[in-house]
C-alpha cells in the first residue's frame, strides 16, 4: 500500500527529466540538513577562494598597540597576541585548513581506492594479504601515529597531509574492495570479460563507475574527518607554522588566552565545527540521494 | 572446420564433492553453420559454452580436459591475452539476461562501441559512427539519439537488441547465444531470432544457440545436441531429430512440447523425476532412474555415443 502511495507521488516528475543526476541534485535539494551542508560548504569555500578580497586587513600585519583585544569597528573578532586582526586570520586560516583536508582526502581516496579495487576484484590470496594490512593500518591510534609521523617529517602542510593520508586510505579501500565484491559477480561483469575485455580494462572501466556512489559518500564524511585531524593535530603544535594561519592553529594560540578574549579560540573553533558538520551533512544527504533504497524510505517517513 | 571441441570437460571443486558440469563433449561446427544445444537447466549448456569462451572462474571450476580448436589453434592453450583478443573479436557471447547483463552505469552507445575500440582499434569517432549503424541493424529506432541512453531507460528487447549489437560488432566467426529470449516476451523472442539469424547470415557467422526450448531449434539450428547431466546423449541434424528421436529423454522432451497436430484430448507428457545432482550422479547412464526402458544394463554402464544412422549419434543401450 505504501509503494503505491510512493509511486503516485512521484508521478509529477516528466520521464525525460529524470536522469540519474537529476534524480540526486533533486533529492540532495529536498533534504534540508544536506542542503544546508552544501551552502555552508559553498560559502567556505569561496571564503577560502576569495580570501584577500573578503579579509579586512592584512593577516600578518601586526599592532603592538592593540594586543588581545575584543572586538572594535576596525578589528571585528578582536586580535590576537601579537595585534593581528583576527577575522582575517580566520579567513586566511580557510584556506590552509581546507586545502590540507581536501588534499590528504584527494590522495588517500586515490590510493584507497586503487587498493580497494585490486584486493575486491582478485580476490583470493590478494584479498587476503590486502586486507590483513589494512587491517593492521586501522589498529593503530590515529593521533599517536600522526603525531609520530609529524615529528618524523617535521612539522608544515606536508607532512600533514602525507600522515593524514596514511591514515585514512583503509576506510576507501574497506569500502571499495566490499563494494567491488559485490558488483564483481554480477553478469555485466562476465559479459565484459566476454567482450574481451582485459582485467584491467574491467577494474577501471566497469567496475570503478559502479562503486562511485560510495566512494563519494566516503570522501564527504572523510573530508570532515580529516579537518579534524588536521585541527587536532595543529592544536598540539605540529601543524602549519606560524605566521601561515590554521583554524587548529588559531585554536591553539588563543586557548591560552581563553579568559582574557574568548573569541580568539571561539572563532577557529566554531569554524572547525561548521565545516565539519557541512561535511557531515552533506555526505548523509548524499547517502540518501544515491542510496535508492534509503531514499524511498525517507519518502516514507515524510 | 570452424569449431571442434574434443573431449571438453569441466568440473567444479566444491565442498560438497566434485561437480562434473560438463563430461566429454565432442562436437563440430563449420562456418555459417547453427547448432542448438538443448537440455534442461543444470546439464551443463552454459557451462560447457563458457568452457570455450575460457569464462569459467577458477576457483572454483576448471576445465579438466579436452581441446577446443578454433581456426585451427587449441583455445585452451592460449595465454589470457590471446584470449582477450579471441573473445568479442572471433567469438562473441550474447547472454541470457539482457537486464543484467549491461553495465547500468555506462550509455549502451559506450558499450557498443567498447569491442569495436577494443578489438578494431578504432578511435572514439570511427566507433560512435559504426555503433549507430550496428544499433541501426537491430532495429533500434532512433539508434542516434538511443545510443546515449543507459540500460534502464531500455525496455527488455530493446536492451537484448543492444547485446546482440554489442555480440555483432567485430564481426565475429561465431557467436554463442546463452539462451538469448528466455527472459523476454513470446511475441519479441521471434522477432530477435528472426533478426539474429538474418545478421548472422549477413556476415557468414556460426552460431551456438543454448536453449530449452525445442521450437526455437527446430526453426533455427541446422543441427542439435542434447545434454543431460553434463553429456551429450544425443547429436543429430535437426531434421533427424525431430523425424525420430532416438534416445528415451529426446523421446520425453518432444512429447512434453504441445503440437497442433496431435489429438485435443490427448495429455501433455512428462518426464518423470527431477535431473540428478551432478555431485552424485547415478551409476552408468545418468538417465537410467527416470528411463521408461530401463534395463540392467543401463545402471552398470555408462554409454558411449554410437551412430545408429548418418550424422545421428545416441549414447544408449537401447537397439543393443
Amino acid at each position: 500500500m505504501n509503494k503505491d502511495k510512493l509511486s503516485i507521488g512521484q508521478g509529477p516528475c516528466l520521464p525525460e527529466q529524470r536522469t540519474r543526476t537529476h534524480e540526486v541534485f533533486r533529492s540532495l535539494a529536498k533534504h534540508r540538513v544536506a542542503f544546508a551542508g552544501i551552502l555552508i560548504l559553498l560559502f567556505l569555500t569561496a571564503m577560502a577562494v576569495f580570501a584577500p578580497f573578503l579579509a579586512p586587513c592584512d593577516p600578518n600585519e601586526q599592532d603592538l598597540y592593540h594586543v588581545l583585544e575584543g572586538p572594535t569597528a576596525q578589528h571585528l573578532l578582536g586580535t590576537d597576541d601579537v595585534g593581528r586582526d583576527l577575522l582575517s586570520r580566520v579567513i586566511y586560516g580557510s584556506r590552509a585548513t581546507l586545502m590540507m583536508g581536501a588534499l590528504s582526502t584527494l590522495f588517500s581516496a586515490v590510493i584507497g581506492v586503487l587498493i580497494g579495487l585490486v584486493a575486491g576484484y582478485k580476490g583470493g590470496v590478494v584479498d587476503m594479504a590486502i586486507m590483513r594490512i589494512t587491517d593492521t593500518f586501522m589498529c593503530v591510534p590515529a593521533l599517536v601515529l600522526m603525531l609520530v609521523i609529524v615529528s618524523a617529517l617535521g612539522p608544515g602542510m606536508q607532512s600533514i597531509v602525507i600522515s593524514i593520508t596514511i591514515l585514512s586510505w583503509t576506510w576507501f579501500a574497506r569500502i571499495v574492495r566490499g563494494q567491488v565484491m559485490l558488483v564483481r559477480e554480477l553478469p555485466y561483469v562476465e559479459a565484459a570479460h566476454a567482450l574481451g575485455a582485459s582485467g584491467l580494462r574491467i577494474m577501471f572501466k566497469h567496475l570503478l563507475p559502479n562503486v562511485m556512489a560510495p566512494i563519494i559518500i566516503t570522501a564527504t564524511i572523510a573530508l570532515g574527518g580529516n579537518i579534524m585531524l588536521e585541527s587536532a593535530v595543529s592544536f598540539l603544535g605540529l601543524g602549519v607554522q606560524q605566521p601561515t594561519s590554521s583554524w587548529g592553529n588559531e585554536l591553539r594560540i588563543g586557548y591560552s588566552y581563553l579568559e582574557i578574549v574568548p573569541l580568539f579560540s571561539l572563532a577557529p573553533g566554531l569554524m572547525i565545527t561548521l565545516a565539519v558538520l557541512a561535511f557531515n551533512f552533506m555526505g548523509d544527504g548524499l547517502r540518501d540521494a544515491l542510496d535508492p533504497r534509503l531514499r524511498q524510505n525517507n519518502t516514507f517517513m515524510k | 572446420m570452424l569449431l571442434s571441441v574434443r573431449d571438453l570437460s569441466t568440473s567444479f571443486f566444491t565442498e560438497n564433492g566434485i561437480i562434473k558440469a560438463v563430461e566429454e563433449v565432442s562436437y563440430d561446427l563449420d562456418e555459417g553453420e547453427t547448432l542448438g544445444i538443448v537440455g534442461e537447466s543444470g546439464c551443463g549448456k552454459t557451462v560447457s559454452a563458457l568452457s570455450i569462451m575460457r569464462l569459467i572462474p577458477f576457483p572454483p571450476g576448471k576445465i579438466v580436459k579436452g581441446e577446443v580448436i578454433f581456426e585451427g589453434r587449441d583455445l585452451l592453450k592460449l595465454s589470457e591475452d590471446e584470449m582477450c583478443d579471441i573473445r568479442g573479436n572471433q567469438i562473441a557471447m550474447i547472454f541470457q539476461e539482457p537486464m543484467t547483463s549491461l553495465n547500468p552505469v555506462l550509455t549502451i552507445g559506450y558499450q557498443v562501441m567498447e569491442p569495436l575500440m577494443l578489438h578494431k582499434g578504432m578511435g572514439r569517432k570511427a566507433a560512435q559512427g559504426d555503433c549507430i549503424e550496428l544499433l541501426k541493424d537491430v532495429q533500434i529506432p532512433d539508434a542516434k539519439a538511443r545510443a546515449g541512453a543507459y540500460p534502464h531507460e531500455f525496455s527488455g528487447g530493446m536492451r537484448q537488441r543492444a547485446m546482440i549489437a554489442m555480440g555483432l560488432s567485430c564481426n565475429p566467426k561465431l557467436i554463442i547465444a546463452d539462451e538469448p529470449t528466455t527472459a523476454l516476451d513470446v511475441t519479441i523472442q521471434a522477432e530477435l531470432l528472426e533478426l539474429m539469424k538474418d545478421l548472422t547470415r549477413g556476415i557468414g557467422t556460426a552460431l551456438i544457440i543454448i536453449t530449452h526450448n525445442l521450437g526455437v531449434v527446430a526453426r533455427y539450428a541446422d543441427k542439435v545436441i542434447v545434454m543431460y547431466a553434463g553429456r551429450i546423449i544425443e547429436k543429430a541434424l535437426t531434421m533427424d531429430i525431430y523425424r525420430k528421436p532416438r534416445h528415451p529423454y529426446t523421446i520425453g522432451l518432444m512429447e512434453s512440447v504441445p503440437r497442433l497436430d496431435q489429438d485435443i484430448k490427448q495429455k501433455l507428457l512428462s518426464i518423470e523425476g527431477q535431473p540428478p545432482d551432478l555431485a552424485c550422479l547415478p551409476s552408468g547412464c545418468a538417465f537410467h532412474p527416470r528411463c521408461r526402458y530401463v534395463t540392467d544394463k543401463c545402471s552398470q554402464v555408462t554409454p558411449e555415443l554410437r551412430e545408429v544412422s548418418d550424422n545421428h549419434e545416441v549414447a544408449c543401450w537401447i537397439g543393443d
